[in-house]
């Protein structure tokens, strides 16, 4: 066992863990953040990402202990880094676009279009296709993923010019 | 902000398009997948598999595992084999169909490589899968069945005490006499098509949780099921449980596709351990168990022979099926081919029609129903070979298909296969298609191409398919010796402050049910969509359904509760007219309120009424203090959505890739209640679609090891992958209470014939004439190396 750190959603939790335990079950069983959901285990699918210190990340391809003393952010804490609404421009774009049916790959999908956004605030279809290739979902077909996440651009780049706060 | 521009500002009834009820927890992770559960004390279950595709189980040694730390017990087959000595098969689709017993964990023999063998129950997880590894289970191979044709010479027999690898002969020959009718045809086109097996991959995985309560003798059973109540009514027959004992709950299920649609030996399992041991008992499988045990979808030979006359009318169609059970019979298996049968001719009118499928065993996964289920198998072939004829007839494709479908003005017509299609309209569907897809323009693009060598070549792929689906008449159902009806239940209750809760006995799992049930409910009652609260997926909440799978919750589900609204309105109207001293002749409703005619003013809401029942105070003497309704629906006939597919396909002819350029899908789903769900459901359908046509694939090799054991070797499409759609709808209203069609899997029926079509189409000047799926590069590059080849 190893005694961690871990800062998650603005909270932070200090645990002992098998050097094995990977983050996504640290999340989801030592500290019951289950919005962050398993779908395969060959990092393949992309429904357990979330963001670690600001990029985003697989949460099956890293060591709980590897994630002791950095900032962990999930989809049960991103409403909150978006000054006073109840969900993110990306969440809420994901609602009114119809950007998810059965919902298992939407944690995932929508902390992968948060990095996506960091690095490409305006991204054409095809930008987002490509930014998104790691994270699969086998309901929408993804045109509606696509149209969510060029919908919340544009949110985001507003918010940000009148600083509503920007996402983490 | 705003994303839909077009959103009407009133919004919530039929037709309109309110953003999803089932949204908010699912973007905000505040989920109850079946994997977040874990009582106080749950055990935690890891199955030990077979690793041979064939063998004969030696011993197993458990020693070790069960001494291990946190361990609680170590079951292996025999252990079960009083309490539950098979799994149920629920469709027997012929008198004589081969049925092997399917015991939860296997005894004796190995069939397939995932086969359970034993299962180590622990503390914890991780406890349990230290555990599994340390059992030893020895194995004496046998060898394994793999081709179908190879199979039915039984050389090898999986079922040794059945004697046969053959596990049924279905034969249907309708219509004329079919030697008779291809004895005098001008053409005849003969094709074999081979329907690769798929995997379903829902992205979440299975899970289930079953608590016990000894005392009582109670279980509550959490399953990833789309069927909770077709799952209670089976692990009460499978293993002697009183059926009221059993409590299953279906919580938020993370996609299914068919593929839960499926009684699972871990769901028994999982209930015998929590009766045995007294304890919640859980299980959660691994992706890999995933590809290996859920159960994959089609796998199939086809044959296919077409009739017809010189100038291209249809006479007759033989179809000729090998259809492959994998190593057992799950709930549904031998129907999901038979199922097909009544959708090959399509929307083609014939004279004479043959089907004939012989069900096979291997040594691999069992298949069993896989969105379509049957239909786009039979939809595939159909639509291939009308290109295979058309190019034969040196015809146009679709001048082939306008020639030979059934006009609109000859609906209801009565199908050579037995069906009655009830509405429809192909003439539309397809002069819509035509003209967002710039068919006449492509084409030509597609000669210029070939003239100048272009090395990237055009192809235009067809597909005006129907299918069957809203599962279904019970009577017809029992006609095809199905285990159970078809029928669904719903129950409107209105609550005395004025809200309403609905319950359905159908079970979403990504559909959006609470919002699709609600608009028909807020259309019904004239109440608002917010006041409405549907309840779904719990035995105990909704004791009575038949759930969901075959396109069936909408024009099932939903014209039952479109009834049981009707009653509350009838129970209400009596309120009306006794409260307002009027005849109840006099009582008109409109928006949710009752008046009397001539007097605006006299008025009650029905959610005013809802509190005037509860009082009781004041109502008919004839009447029971009640505004509830209940129905159960049971439809007379199939519905039959329909559509126009194009594809347009480029081709780089030095690697084989293929890129879809343009994809225009017309469909004609009737009246639409929510055009941006059925929109959604549409895009979906597409994308499994084209995945069997592109990429998806089970492979195994020799051994009957599974080569596509994972996410990595199994190509299941990403955004990059996948064109953006034009879709467009026309309407043609069925013949039921809603005027509404099933939905769910229409894309996917249509679909992958068309970029198949599109694929050949493009590469007919290099002498082909298939590619068998997925159309890889390589595929496509040996396909026209082998072309060119015969060619010259």
């Amino acid at each position: 066992m190893a005694r961690i750190t871990v800062t998650v959603d603005g909270t932070a939790y200090s645990d002992d863990v098998e050097p094995r335990t990977l983050l996504v079950h640290h999340l989801r069983e030592a500290l019951g953040l289950t919005g962050t959901n398993v779908g395969c285990d060959t990092s393949s699918c992309g429904a357990c990402t979330v963001h670690v210190d600001g990029q985003s990340v697989k949460s099956c391809t890293m060591l709980a202990i590897q994630a002791d003393g950095r900032e962990v952010l999930t989809i049960q804490g991103l409403a909150d880094t978006w000054d006073g609404a109840a969900l993110h421009p990306l969440q809420q774009a994901f609602h009114e676009a119809h950007g998810l049916q059965c919902g298992y790959c939407t944690p995932g999908m929508i902390m992968a279009s948060l990095d996506l956004l960091a690095e490409n605030p305006d991204p054409s279809d095809d930008e987002v296709r490509h930014g998104l290739e790691g994270n699969l979902c086998r309901c929408t077909g993804y045109q509606n993923i696509v149209k969510a996440v060029r919908a919340a651009a544009v949110e985001i780049r507003q918010g940000s010019t009148t600083e509503q706060g920007v996402p983490a | 902000m705003t994303v839909l521009d077009d959103r009407p500002a009133e919004v919530g009834g039929i037709g309109t398009a309110p953003w999803r009820k089932e949204d908010a927890h699912l973007v905000t992770g505040q989920t109850t997948w079946t994997d977040n559960l874990a009582p106080v004390g749950t055990l935690h279950m890891v199955f030990v598999r077979s690793t041979m595709a064939h063998a004969r189980i030696g011993s197993i040694d458990t020693t070790e595992a069960a001494g291990m730390p946190n361990v609680v017990a170590v079951f292996t087959g025999a252990d079960f084999a009083e309490e539950c000595p098979t799994l149920p098969c629920a469709w027997p689709v012929t008198p004589d169909m081969v049925h092997p017993a399917h015991p939860p964990i296997a005894i004796g023999k190995v069939r397939f490589a995932g086969d359970p063998v034993a299962v180590v129950v622990a503390r914890d997880r991780a406890s349990a899968v230290d555990a599994a590894e340390t059992v030893v289970v020895d194995l004496d191979p046998l060898p394994a069945v793999i081709d179908l044709e190879q199979a039915l010479t039984d050389e090898v027999v999986l079922h040794e005490d059945e004697g046969t690898n053959k596990s049924f002969f279905f034969s249907m020959p309708t219509g004329a006499d079919i030697d008779e009718t291809f004895a005098k045809a001008d053409v005849v086109v003969k094709r074999r098509f081979i329907q690769q097996r798929l995997l379903p991959t829902p992205i979440e995985p299975r899970a289930v949780l079953c608590i016990p309560q000894a005392a009582s003798g109670d279980f509550t059973l959490y399953s990833a099921t789309q069927i909770p109540h077709i799952l209670r009514t089976m692990l009460a027959v499978v293993t002697g449980t009183p059926e009221h004992k059993i409590r299953v709950i279906a919580p938020d299920v993370g996609g299914g596709f068919g593929a839960k649609l499926q009684v699972t030996g871990e769901e028994v399992i999982a209930l015998l351990v929590a009766k045995r041991l007294g304890r919640p008992v859980k299980w959660t499988e691994t992706r890999s168990e995933t590809n290996l045990t859920m159960h994959h979808g089609r796998g199939q030979i086809q044959d296919i022979e077409i009739a017809a006359t010189s100038e291209g009318r249809l006479l007759g169609l033989k179809v000729d099926l090998l259809a492959d059970m994998g190593a057992y019979l799950m709930l549904v298996t031998p129907g999901v081919p038979v199922l097909g049968a009544f959708m090959f001719p399509a929307i083609y009118k014939m004279d004479a029609y043959r089907f004939n499928c012989t069900g096979v065993f291997t040594t691999k996964t069992p298949t069993d129903a896989y969105r379509g289920a049957g239909r786009p198998e039979a939809t595939f072939a159909i639509e291939r070979i009308m290109d295979e004829l058309a190019d034969h007839l040196g015809m146009d494709p679709l001048e082939l298909r306008r020639m030979n479908w059934i006009r609109h003005e000859e609906f209801p017509y009565d199908t050579v296969a037995g069906l009655t299609y009830d509405s429809g309209n192909y003439e539309a569907a397809t002069a819509r298609a035509v003209e967002l897809f710039d068919y006449d323009g492509l084409r030509r693009e597609q000669e210029e191409r070939r003239q100048r060598k272009d090395p990237i070549q055009l192809g235009i792929g067809i597909s005006t398919f129907t299918e069957m689906c809203g599962l279904a008449p019970s009577r017809v159902l029992g006609q095809l010796d199905y285990g159970a009806g078809g029928w669904e239940a719903a129950t409107v209750r209105m609550l005395p402050s004025g809200k309403v809760q609905v319950v359905t006995g159908s079970s979403p799992h990504g559909q959006g049910h609470e919002t699709t049930l609600s608009q028909i409910t807020s259309s019904a009652l004239g109440v608002p969509f917010e006041d409405i609260e549907v309840l779904h997926g719990d035995t105990q909440v909704s004791p009575m359904g038949l759930d969901t799978y075959g396109s069936r919750s909408l024009v099932v589900g939903g014209i039952a509760l479109h009834r049981a609204a009707g009653k509350v309105v009838d129970k209400a109207r009596k309120l009306a007219a006794h409260l307002l001293e009027a005849s109840e002749d006099d009582i008109e409703f409109a928006d949710g309120t009752f008046s009397v005619k001539g007097s605006p003013d006299a008025s009650k809401s029905i959610q005013e009424l809802a509190l005037a029942i509860f009082a009781a105070h004041d109502y008919p003497e004839d009447m029971e203090p009640d505004l509830t309704g209940h129905a159960i629906f049971d439809p007379e006939n199939f519905s039959y959505p329909h559509g126009t597919h194009l594809c347009a396909v480029e081709i780089d002819t030095e690697t084989g890739r293929t890129k879809i350029r343009t994809y225009v899908a017309v469909d004609d789903v009737g009246k639409v209640i929510n055009p941006q769900i059925v929109e959604g459901q549409i895009h979906g359908g597409l994308a499994q679609g084209i995945a069997q046509a592109l990429y998806e694939g089970v492979v195994y090799d020799d051994d009957g090891n599974l080569v596509t054991g994972t996410l990595i070797d199994y190509l299941v499409p990403g955004a990059p992958d996948l064109p953006a759609f034009t879709l467009d709808r026309t309407e043609t209203p069925a013949a039921n209470d809603l005027g509404v069609k099933g939905v769910g899997e229409a894309g996917t029926i249509a679909s992958t014939p068309s970029v198949v079509n599109a694929i050949v189409d493009a590469l007919r000047p290099y002498g082909v004439h298939d590619v068998e799926m997925p159309c890889t590069p390589e595929r496509v590059w040996r396909a026209m190396q082998a072309g060119r080849g015969g060619a010259s």
